[in-house]
């Protein structure tokens, strides 16, 4: 029975929940966890070795911001050893040149640095500190070092006027990788959705734009985005399909299908303290919750997609429906989705009229700041 | 993107093959992973910044002396397109 599950390819190491920045739309969980429950270095080291026995391929080292570890040199080092490719996605902020040049030495692989903006302003205003300067001087000492480059842009209402900027900054670096991924609604983002959603107008610039971008950068800079779902018709496969490839460890040791799957009530997660990876990978109630077909309703349950999507993401179920098992209100195949459509209206008729058709399309609330709600740094 | 015949490809920054003892090998890249095997092993292994692109094909056509040369070339100069497109490779002159 158990042998017939595929095992998970990457493992999402959230190594702390500590970060310097705030960012509204940070995909932990409301919940932070204190730096006093972190897994030691140790305990780290046998969940690498674990993963890479269960056929793991890659680590992705999170956060929180990951290199506010003290020993995150010798995580990378101890997952390198185990044989796993090491991913470190980061602020780019308790960094210099020496400590970037360590991490390299150090077996890192792939080095994925996040930006809140184009400019020093909105990067303030969505991180709530002063961050900016520091990631173009990183950009500077990435160009000096043989590893792979990624620069992330997280994409909404507020910044999406910045497209070209972003790209030109890409441009001038050393990434062979530039990600723009609209925010998706969970966590900080789903508290502050509301400032965060594009209008559609902006949705179609977007797309055009970054459509453009990969065909004149192809062979050079790889650009991948990611569009808010809540415009689309069919749902995302959320994590490739709940307990399909991914496995998320949180700061303090517990397994989670992934980052959000805490807010599902009746879902008790272990912790690799008390049981090996492969356990809980094949036999916790967790990941077997929503693995396969059986937990669909309709119209996931008889619809020809339910093999591409696995019926969306199930905590924008829970989050939107009330219901973990529903399937997906982004789906334009259900009746649940007059809820997302209900949530669009607002949007694009608070900002409708104000399209310019060349340039970005700016929104109404584009010109007053939000009311931002900010993550705050856990102890 | 054409190749350039007399160009040396070598494994782009954060690409590089799993290690010798584990199975199946595979390329690693940037958020993913590319099972190799047979060919696409045999040209991947030469994407060292020594062999130029001429040199390997000639090594595959010894390799695979059953197989049309017109094919072997066809398929290894389809294969580095495919991988340039992932961002795997460096063209070094």
């Amino acid at each position: 029975m158990t042998s017939a599950i595929a095992n998970p390819l990457a493992l999402i190491a959230e190594l702390t929940h500590r970060c310097p920045l705030h960012c509204v739309y940070c995909s932990n969980p409301l919940e932070l966890q204190a730096r006093s429950v972190e897994l030691s270095t140790v305990d780290w080291a046998r969940v690498f070795q674990e993963a890479a026995a269960l056929g793991v391929l890659q680590a992705d080292f999170t956060g929180g911001e990951p290199l506010i570890r003290p020993d995150i040199l010798e995580l990378i080092r101890t997952a390198r050893a185990a044989g796993l490719y090491v991913n470190l996605i980061t602020s780019g902020l308790p960094l210099d040149e020496s400590r970037l040049e360590a991490l390299v030495q150090s077996g890192l692989d792939h080095f994925q640095l996040s930006f809140q903006g184009a400019r020093e302003e909105i990067a303030q205003e969505i991180s709530g500190t002063k961050a900016h300067s520091q990631k173009l001087r990183v950009l500077e000492w990435l160009k000096r070092h043989r590893v792979a480059v990624t620069l992330n842009f997280v994409i909404h209402r507020r910044n999406i006027d910045q497209l070209p900027e972003m790209l030109a900054l890409a441009e001038s670096s050393s990434a062979s990788r530039v990600e723009f991924a609209h925010v998706q609604y969970y966590g900080w983002a789903f508290a502050n959705r509301n400032s965060l959603l594009p209008t559609r107008d902006q949705l179609t610039y977007s797309i055009d734009f970054l459509k453009k971008a990969q065909e004149r950068l192809a062979g050079k800079i790889k650009v991948e985005y990611v569009v808010p779902d809540y415009y689309a018709k069919y749902p995302k496969p959320c994590m490739g399909g709940w307990g399909r490839k991914l496995m998320l460890i949180t700061p303090n040791g517990d397994a989670l299908p992934c980052h959000a799957a805490r807010v599902i009530p009746g879902l008790t997660f272990e912790n690799v303290k008390n049981h090996s990876l492969r356990e809980i990978w094949e036999v916790s109630g967790a990941f077997q919750k929503f693995r396969g077909e059986a937990w669909m309703q309709e119209p996931c349950k008889t619809c020809d997609r339910r093999a591409l999507d696995f019926g969306g993401c199930r905590c924008q179920a829970f989050l939107l429906a009330g219901d973990a098992a529903a399937t997906d209100p982004v789906c334009s195949l259900t009746p649940q989705r007059s809820k997302v459509d209900a949530i669009l209206n607002e949007i694009n008729f608070a900002g409708a009229g104000m399209a310019a058709p060349s340039a970005a399309p700016i929104s109404a609330q584009h010109l007053t700041k939000p009311a931002w709600l900010y993550r705050p740094n856990p102890t | 993107m054409s190749v350039d015949l007399d160009s040396h490809p070598r494994l782009a920054p954060g690409c590089r093959m799993n290690e010798k003892t584990q199975q199946p090998r595979t390329l690693l890249m940037p958020e993913r992973a590319l099972r190799l095997n047979g060919p696409s092993l045999e040209i991947v292994e030469r994407c060292d910044g020594k062999h130029t692109v001429r040199q390997i094909i000639t090594e595959l056509r010894q390799l695979y002396s059953k197989a049309a040369p017109a094919k072997v070339e066809q398929d290894i100069l389809g294969y580095l397109a495919l991988l340039q497109k992932e961002r795997a490779l460096d063209f070094e002159p």
